[in-house]
């Protein structure tokens, strides 16, 4: 049986218990976030788990007036927006993340390049109550 | 090594259904409507027993329609079966690989005549389920949990570019005021108005409520209200994005050696690429689309042209930041000077590299399946002379069209050069 440890689910296991993780491929140093078996740069199928330092870069935003269900669940609207960004991470690899504690009110002031670091928030209430990632200013 | 198709392929007629909000319409109702007009577009006629296979592109008519397993149940409506009958699903991309199967079937030596369909009917879903539905074409692990909308996603596109070449926000609302007064002369687009016509018709609204007149000073400062035109993801705002739509469009294909059976002026599809991408966040690059870049070299090399080459384009502006970029994708700007080009109407009917002239997806409509079949019908047009006040002047070559599926991850580039 082949060793496929890196399964998509563990992900968001990992999340569930504030953990960002990801893949370095044991041939070429290429770093996966999220973690996956087989490298997109060398295609080995060599890898071990990272565990990431949380830290990054904000490389790309946008904020959003207009949710999808989801997010109008989770209470946001044209009044109540949100932003929700692509991340470089010191590790070097990227990942779509919410960001909060930036000013909503003048997206123009948020800055490519603003230091991130990791955080997690909680959407939904009850029963339906989930975590995801998110970054904040560090 | 440069590839080359086995044998040649021509495009014999199109046709296409107008775009826009049809309640009492199916997509099959929609597809008639279309292949009729493709019946009589062919110069001598057909016999639709002499189409082989039915490549048809739909992104999901499982969610709009509830409706799967619909090209068969398509080509059955029109009278077309027992033949080969495939629903093609690549996101907004569906039509152009659509259009890029029947090409390669032809080039195969398979069939002879082959019809390509496109078609999608989106608007019995509320919006916010048409999101959803839309949203089903980015990864659904890794991407939407994050909070990402397709016109968020094309924002954060624009937000790279913007800070990458230090490029005016300004000339995103420039390519809609384009495509608007291009879709304002084609009678197929769902809003065939300039935005001054959009202006008139909310001022008269106004003043048919007894509410204050709005005015504007100019197009570009009705874009910029925010009041006229509210920000959907920054920092794109309504009229960056295009509709949601109902709309089919088709194509008949035949091999090089019988298109003179059915035509005396068929165009020739002289190249063809597609490429794909993973999601967003891991690509290289967030202010281009790479896929793009890589279909339409191998589109190029085996036409044998260059982007200098090409007199006209129909490119996937699902937001006007997709044109921007699309421009320099395909090679006819520099990275970093699309956004200038169009800002100096070079991407307008009187410019260097006219872009669109249909309208766009934005004017004339994206249901997302026919779109990129609809665009071939403009490139015929075109090339044929026959846009009416559209028409791109002076004799005409090369149009190719760019198709685009969710935010890169499928890109599909066609070429066709039309003869004497």
């Amino acid at each position: 049986m082949t060793d496929n440890t890196m399964n998509s689910k563990e992900f968001q296991q990992a999340i569930a218990q504030d953990l960002l993780i990801g893949s370095r491929c044991l041939n070429c140093g290429n770093i996966s976030i999220p973690q996956r078996q087989i490298c997109p740069r060398c295609n080995s199928d060599k890898a071990e788990r990272i565990q990431t330092n949380g830290r990054g870069t904000l490389a790309a935003f946008t904020v959003i007036y207009v949710p999808p269900t989801s997010m109008a669940e989770a209470g946001y609207n044209a009044k109540n927006p949100y932003c929700v960004g692509i991340v470089s991470l010191e590790e070097g690899a990227r990942i779509s993340a919410q960001i909060v504690g930036v000013d909503l009110s003048n997206p123009s002031a948020i800055k490519i390049g603003l230091p991130l670091k990791q955080t997690f928030v909680i959407r939904g209430e009850g029963e339906s109550a989930r975590k995801f990632l998110a970054f904040e200013p560090a | 090594m440069t590839k080359k198709f086995s044998r040649g392929v021509a495009v014999v007629g199109v046709g296409m259904s107008k775009f826009g909000v049809f309640p009492e319409l199916t997509s099959r109702d929609l597809f008639v409507e279309a292949y009729q007009e493709l019946r009589q577009s062919v110069q001598k006629g057909f016999d639709p027993k002499d189409i082989e296979a039915f490549y048809m592109g739909n992104f999901t008519s499982d969610h709009f329609e509830n409706q799967a397993h619909l090209a068969p149940i398509v080509a059955s409506w029109v009278g077309l079966s027992p033949i080969a009958s495939t629903r093609i699903e690549d996101a907004c991309a569906s039509g152009g690989v659509a259009l890029r199967q029947g090409v390669l079937a032809i080039a195969s030596g398979d069939v002879d005549v082959v019809l390509v369909g496109g078609l999608e009917k989106m608007t019995d879903l509320p919006g916010a389920k048409v999101t959803d539905a839309l949203a089903l074409a980015a990864d659904s692990m890794f991407e939407i949990p994050a909070g990402f909308t397709f016109p968020g996603f094309y924002a954060a596109m624009a937000s790279a570019y913007i800070d990458q070449y230090k490029a005016d926000p300004d000339s995103l609302l420039r390519v809609g005021i384009k495509n608007h007064e291009n879709g304002a002369l084609n009678e197929k687009a769902q809003f065939n108005q300039t935005i001054g016509d959009v202006m008139a018709g909310k001022r008269k609204k106004a003043e048919q409520k007894g509410l204050p007149i709005p005015e504007w000073e100019d197009e570009m400062a009705f874009m910029k209200d925010l009041k006229a035109n509210p920000m959907i993801a920054w920092p794109l705002r309504l009229f960056d994005c295009s509709p949601v739509s109902d709309g089919a469009a088709a194509v008949l294909l035949v091999s090089e050696e019988l298109a003179s059976k059915y035509s005396d002026s068929p165009i020739f599809v002289v190249g063809s690429g597609q490429a794909s991408d993973g999601a967003l966040a891991e690509r290289e690059s967030l202010s281009s689309v790479p896929a793009a870049e890589k279909a339409s070299k191998h589109a190029y090399a085996m036409a044998g042209i260059g982007p200098e080459d090409v007199d006209f384009a129909e490119v996937h502006d699902c937001f006007t930041i997709a044109e921007i970029m699309a421009s320099e994708d395909l090679g006819f700007f520099p990275r970093g000077e699309g956004w200038k080009a169009a800002m100096e109407g070079q991407t307008a009917r009187s410019g260097s590299h006219p872009i669109n002239t249909s309208g766009g997806l934005k004017s004339k409509g994206h249901p997302v399946g026919a779109s990129g079949v609809g665009q071939v019908v403009e490139v015929w047009k075109q090339l044929h002379g026959i846009a009416g006040e559209r028409q791109l002047p002076g004799t005409l070559k090369y149009g190719l069209t760019h198709n685009v599926g969710g935010t890169g991850q499928t890109c599909v580039v066609h070429i066709f050069e039309k003869r004497n």
